[in-house]
């Protein structure tokens, strides 16, 4: 046999087993549907996991729609995101005013205050959800909120999710003192107290303006929560080192740089697309709680937590100025959290931790 | 064991060094200091001020101070805000607050939770698994700062049950509404923490052997299953504990409770260096603690754990 044709068959093999997506464990499948079946709302599946088409992407994606609760929460999110997006702009095009828009000298509108009333004291379609301290449309607030803290998850996220992977696949590659050293210091930091070192850094450097503390959220948000994430893909890139498929690039004269990236990398994305959907509403939580302490997102701007701050301050008088930013986001984490926990039962189902 | 418990230590000490150095760093890097506040003070009373705390002092010699006053007397100064009073007198005025809050939070928690947890297990896929686990997720997702005036708005300004805020004393009705907003969050994740645990516990062979002896499912349950089942809640303890004191922030800020928590947020508003410094050191410490304690425990109840 030449050189070339093994090579491509070698290829050929890699292929295969990547699409298979994780081949860690060759139980893995098999475990969730046994899971699947002791749970008893899911069907086993076809069992040629070997050919193509019936992708483990597929597989999970179908075992997702079976899943009331995470379609629910699939539903949920999407409509949440298109609405704030969308809002704000339909409200400006058909009512004419902006989500920081103070009606201090529009007479038609200052009759609205107090909130959650028209002109003469009723429900008013005008404000749906009531206005604000300063008159300003809580709706539109809401829809704002929800942009920038839907945002600040995204976002910071992503940053988590660069740093992980990268420092979890360098540290499981690795292996040895530099595997060691790594996840020790990762231990350390993980012990330590983040939120408040997070708050002293967002005192101490308060910005002057909204938009400077919204980037120095996302820095400090991001490089806190990558830890987590660096420890599954460790997890996962040790487990996969040894596979022969590795061994076969290794073989082929693949750089190191290479094999971690372009072949070690994509076989973990399931646990972290998984892992990466929880992180979303755990830092969209600790933005609103940041903001409720006046630490996070600045007025004009506004986000679910700092909007529900405003609220408390009348809690007494109107209670809706604290509820409706605070249901909106109990929903929205809600659904982010069902939406997860069905991603990591149709994608994962050995990895079962909170 | 032993010589785990010593290299944990080891690496303790300088974990809170690195932790104080990056806290002292962070307030001195930023623009702007105690002193710039909106009250310009007269330049020879700021001198005066400035030589006496020796804010006057080139950088280095500042920092080798402090640390040497943390490490070798176990001081952390006196306040800039609060005139006269030592961080080490504040921090021990306040812990108790906190403490009583935060512990009596993590025993409901930790009560209410394995009952849920385990209930849902044992009678998995019924009425009672999935109520209790929708529950479960709704007290993951509804924030703190929005479940406790909720409740302050229902139990005390509307049905006048409970009083909304301040500090009462220990055992005092005050307690209440705080605990219970601080504790939901931790009942959600033990209960499903207790699940899972117990859901993987109650289909090994043990468990069949247990059963297999005859013994009574009650004996099964509480003698076999819970200590295998409750391993993840375990091991839980030492980020709940973290979270908990972050929690305890948010909650004493909403119930106006003088815990550690509020005067950690009025220093850092306030650019109290010493007070900050002080109370992250403090919290910093204090996990680390629990941390080794946590571990230690583990390797107590899980015969397969060795260090």
């Amino acid at each position: 046999m030449d050189l070339e044709s093994e090579k491509r068959e070698l290829t050929e093999a890699e292929d295969h087993i990547e699409s298979r997506l994780n081949p860690v464990d060759p139980d893995m499948l098999h475990v969730g549907q046994e899971m699947a079946v002791a749970e008893g709302d899911v069907d086993p599946g076809p069992q040629h996991e070997f050919v193509r088409g019936t992708s483990l992407w597929q597989d999970a994606w179908r075992r997702l729609l079976r899943n009331k609760l995470a379609v629910f929460g699939l539903v949920v999110v999407v409509l949440v995101t298109i609405i704030s997006v969308a809002g704000p702009t339909v409200i400006k095009r058909t009512l004419g005013f902006t989500p920081d828009y103070i009606p201090s000298n529009d007479p038609r509108l200052v009759k609205s205050f107090p909130p959650f009333t028209g002109p003469n004291g009723e429900f008013s379609w005008t404000h749906p959800m009531g206005t604000d301290n300063a008159g300003r449309d809580q709706l539109a607030r809401v829809m704002q909120g929800g942009q920038i803290s839907l945002f600040v998850g995204i976002i910071a996220t992503l940053v988590s999710l660069l740093i992980g992977v990268t420092y979890g696949a360098v540290a499981g590659y690795a292996g040895g003192r530099v595997d060691d050293v790594m996840m020790r210091f990762v231990d350390v930091l993980y012990s330590l107290p983040y939120v408040i070192v997070v708050i002293v850094l967002l005192s101490m450097f308060r910005s002057q303006t909204a938009r400077g503390q919204l980037i120095l959220l996302f820095i400090s948000l991001g490089s806190v929560s990558w830890l987590t994430m660096a420890r599954i893909v460790r997890g996962q890139v040790l487990s996969l080192k040894n596979q022969e498929f590795v061994l076969a690039a290794r073989a082929t004269g693949v750089s190191n740089t290479k094999i971690v990236f372009r072949h070690l990398v994509p076989n973990t994305l399931g646990p972290v697309i998984v892992y990466a959907t929880l992180t979303i509403p755990q830092i969209m939580l600790t933005e609103a709680f940041l903001s409720y302490l006046g630490f996070g997102v600045q007025a004009p701007l506004a986000s679910w937590g700092s909007l529900a701050a405003d609220g408390v301050q009348n809690i007494a008088i109107f209670p809706w100025q604290l509820i409706f930013p605070g249901v909106t986001m109990a929903l929205t984490l809600f659904s982010l959290n069902f939406l997860g926990d069905g991603l990591r039962d149709a994608l994962d189902p050995q990895m079962r931790t909170v | 064991m032993v010589r785990f418990i010593i290299r944990r230590l080891l690496i303790t000490i300088p974990t809170i060094l690195v932790v104080i150095t990056i806290t002292w760093a962070l307030v001195r890097l930023a623009p702007g200091n105690f002193y710039s506040g909106e009250k310009k003070l007269p330049a020879a009373i700021e001198k005066n001020i400035r030589e006496k705390y020796g804010l006057d002092k080139p950088w280095y010699q500042q920092y080798g101070r402090m640390m040497w006053a943390i490490i070798g007397h176990r001081d952390f100064g006196t306040s800039l805000k609060y005139e006269g009073q030592s961080v080490n007198s504040i921090i021990f005025r306040s812990l108790p607050i906190s403490a009583a809050v935060g512990l009596l939070a993590y025993v409901l928690a930790l009560v209410v939770g394995i009952t849920a947890g385990s209930i849902a297990a044992l009678k998995q896929n019924s009425k009672w698994d999935h109520s209790s686990m929708a529950l479960a997720m709704l007290g993951i997702s509804v924030p703190n700062f929005v479940l406790g005036p909720i409740l302050v708005l229902v139990f005390s300004l509307s049905l006048y049950w409970l009083p909304p805020s301040r500090w009462g004393g220990f055992p005092s009705r005050n307690l209440i509404l705080p605990v219970i907003t601080l504790a939901a969050v931790y009942m959600a994740y033990i209960a499903r923490l207790t699940r899972a645990g117990m859901l993987e516990v109650l289909r090994s062979d043990y468990i069949r052997t247990a059963r297999a002896k005859g013994l009574s499912e009650t004996q099964v349950v509480v003698r076999h299953a819970l200590r295998g089942g409750l391993m993840p809640v375990v091991s839980y303890t030492g980020p709940a504990l973290a979270f908990l004191l972050t929690g305890t922030v948010v909650v004493e800020r909403i119930f106006a409770l003088p815990g550690l928590g509020n005067y950690f947020i009025q220093a850092s508003l306030n650019r109290d260096e010493p007070l900050i410094i002080g109370i992250v050191a403090f919290i910093a410490i204090t996990l680390l603690l629990m941390n080794l304690v946590v571990d230690v425990a583990y390797a107590f109840l899980d015969p397969r754990v060795r260090y």
